[in-house]
């Protein structure tokens, strides 16, 4: 269980967060979190609620209000995720969600440099940052200067892995090999962006004009954590409408139910360019508040009541 | 059968007909990607370690292992007799299975046996047991290190260090996962 002093670290990340938000013209929203459909992906795992879902992001709700009118929005919230148990991984956690209207993925990276730093600047008594600013953890020092670095996700895997990318899809190890020989090498020094993935990793993501193989998203490391994905939004319904026709088949494999969320694929007609992005609030927290398990900051770990 | 989402530290599963305890295990998942169940493990048998990746559709089947109360019984050619306490059916571990429990075995005392189907695998003893001291030293009175140890031998021939009060004939506690002296026993 948290102590008074890092709950207090926590709440005033969560209201420096906000206000980063709010000076930046975002509006805050809170949607629902149980809903009857969600969007349908094979490695997320919901639970049920009385027949309906615990929302596993709140991506559809936040692109319906999108696709009403709103520019910028932000969302602090609580996801749940079946089966997500680890060092790393709580099965409900917070969610930072943002999406912004006219903007691609490129835009969101260097958003994301400036909430940390801002976040590092202007909350003080931070135990994981050093006197200079820099987050301190497992005993190394990276640096939160602008700009961070940037690895398409094709040089990561030529750079750190025996075979490439598309190799390593066709063999089934993609994961496998980015966990195990990538991901634990990556933001070190400063944080990561891992770009450009190939298009069947990134069913909500838009196609990259130039080359229809991979798709805009990226994620960002931090001392070999993955803390956010963001991608530029593939708002093509018809295009969205085949990805989820294939996720969904891959989800009634594993004897799942899953329909179509039609009300989704509408609002995507209205949506234009738009970029969004999901950050792990508690991966975050964790690297700022000098912790390295994940049950060091939530604020009631919930396994003790059990 | 076991799915791999049961996997966690302590839980013994079955592979290639072989009993495994899983030592580290470590759950994770890329961004969007396929659940890794990151998982090492030792054969309960050989011993060895074993490493391995598992995905969330792979299954595991249960070992049959069944701990049973047993007596031991003697020891003859490097054969060491145990009885089932309740069934009486006698079986016979050798030496090298005993390992460093031998340290410890004495007439009667009884003992968790493991058994993986018929084939008994590994021994567990009690935490503590009371041993006899064979071999000591005598206690010099007025001896002014008095925080030093000396070694003695036990009914086992097992050799450890004691306190210096503890003479021959004494009765002493020892703690079976370490090997170390615990209190002296008053009989």
């Amino acid at each position: 269980m948290s102590t008074p002093h890092s709950l207090r670290q926590r709440s005033m990340l969560l209201q420096a967060i906000r206000s980063f938000f709010f000076n930046r013209d975002y509006i805050e929203v809170d949607t629902p979190i149980r809903l009857p459909v969600l969007l349908p992906e094979a490695h997320i795992q919901p639970f049920t609620s009385d027949g309906w879902f615990l929302q596993t992001s709140p991506e559809l709700c936040m692109k319906m209000l999108l696709a009403g009118g709103c520019e910028q929005i932000f969302q602090l919230c609580h996801c749940f995720r079946k089966e997500e148990s680890g060092c790393y991984h709580q099965t409900e956690f917070t969610m930072l969600e943002w999406y912004h209207r006219g903007w691609d993925y490129t835009d969101l990276m260097s958003e994301c440099e400036d909430l940390f730093n801002i976040l590092a600047s202007r909350v003080s008594g931070l135990n994981g940052l050093n006197a200079k600013g820099d987050i301190v953890y497992k005993g190394r020092t990276i640096s939160l200067g602008k700009p961070w670095s940037r690895l398409s996700l094709r040089d990561a895997f030529v750079h750190f892995a025996d075979i490439t990318a598309d190799e390593a899809i066709a063999k089934d190890r993609f994961e496998e090999i980015l966990v195990e020989e990538i991901e634990p090498h990556l933001g070190w020094e400063r944080p990561v962006f891992l770009y450009d993935y190939p298009v069947q990793l990134a069913s909500l993501a838009k196609v990259k004009d130039d080359s229809p193989d991979l798709a805009e998203r990226f994620e960002l490391y931090i001392g070999g954590l993955e803390l956010a994905n963001g991608f530029s939004e593939l708002v093509d319904a018809a295009v969205q409408r085949e990805r989820f026709v294939q996720e969904m088949g891959a989800i009634r494999q594993l004897d799942r139910d899953v329909r179509m969320p039609e009300q989704f694929l509408q609002a995507l007609e209205r949506l234009g360019d738009t970029a969004g992005i999901a950050l792990g609030v508690d991966r975050v927290m964790m690297l700022l508040l000098g912790k390295e398990k994940l049950t060091e900051i939530l604020p009631i770990d919930v396994r003790i009541m059990q | 059968m076991y799915s791999a989402s049961d996997l966690r530290k302590g839980l013994k599963i079955q592979i290639d007909g072989e009993p495994y305890i899983i030592t580290d295990f470590q759950f994770s998942k890329p961004g969007k990607g396929q659940a890794l169940y990151r998982t090492k493990m030792r054969n309960m048998i050989s011993g060895n370690q074993f490493s391995n990746t598992y995905r969330s559709n792979d299954k595991f089947e249960k070992p049959d292992l069944e701990e049973r109360t047993m007596q031991f019984l003697y020891a003859q050619d490097g054969e060491y007799h145990f009885m089932d306490t309740t069934s009486y059916e006698q079986i016979f571990l050798s030496e090298e299975q005993l390992g460093d429990n031998l340290n410890y075995l004495v007439d009667n005392m009884e003992v968790q046996v493991l058994f993986f189907g018929e084939r008994p695998i590994d021994v567990s003893l009690p935490t503590f047991v009371n041993l006899e001291v064979t071999v000591a030293d005598p206690w010099v009175k007025g001896d002014t290190s008095g925080t030093d140890t000396k070694p003695v031998t036990v009914e086992t021939g097992f050799q450890l260090q004691v306190p210096p009060f503890v003479e021959q004939g004494d009765k002493i506690q020892i703690d079976t996962r370490t090997g170390t002296y615990m209190t002296r026993v008053k009989e």
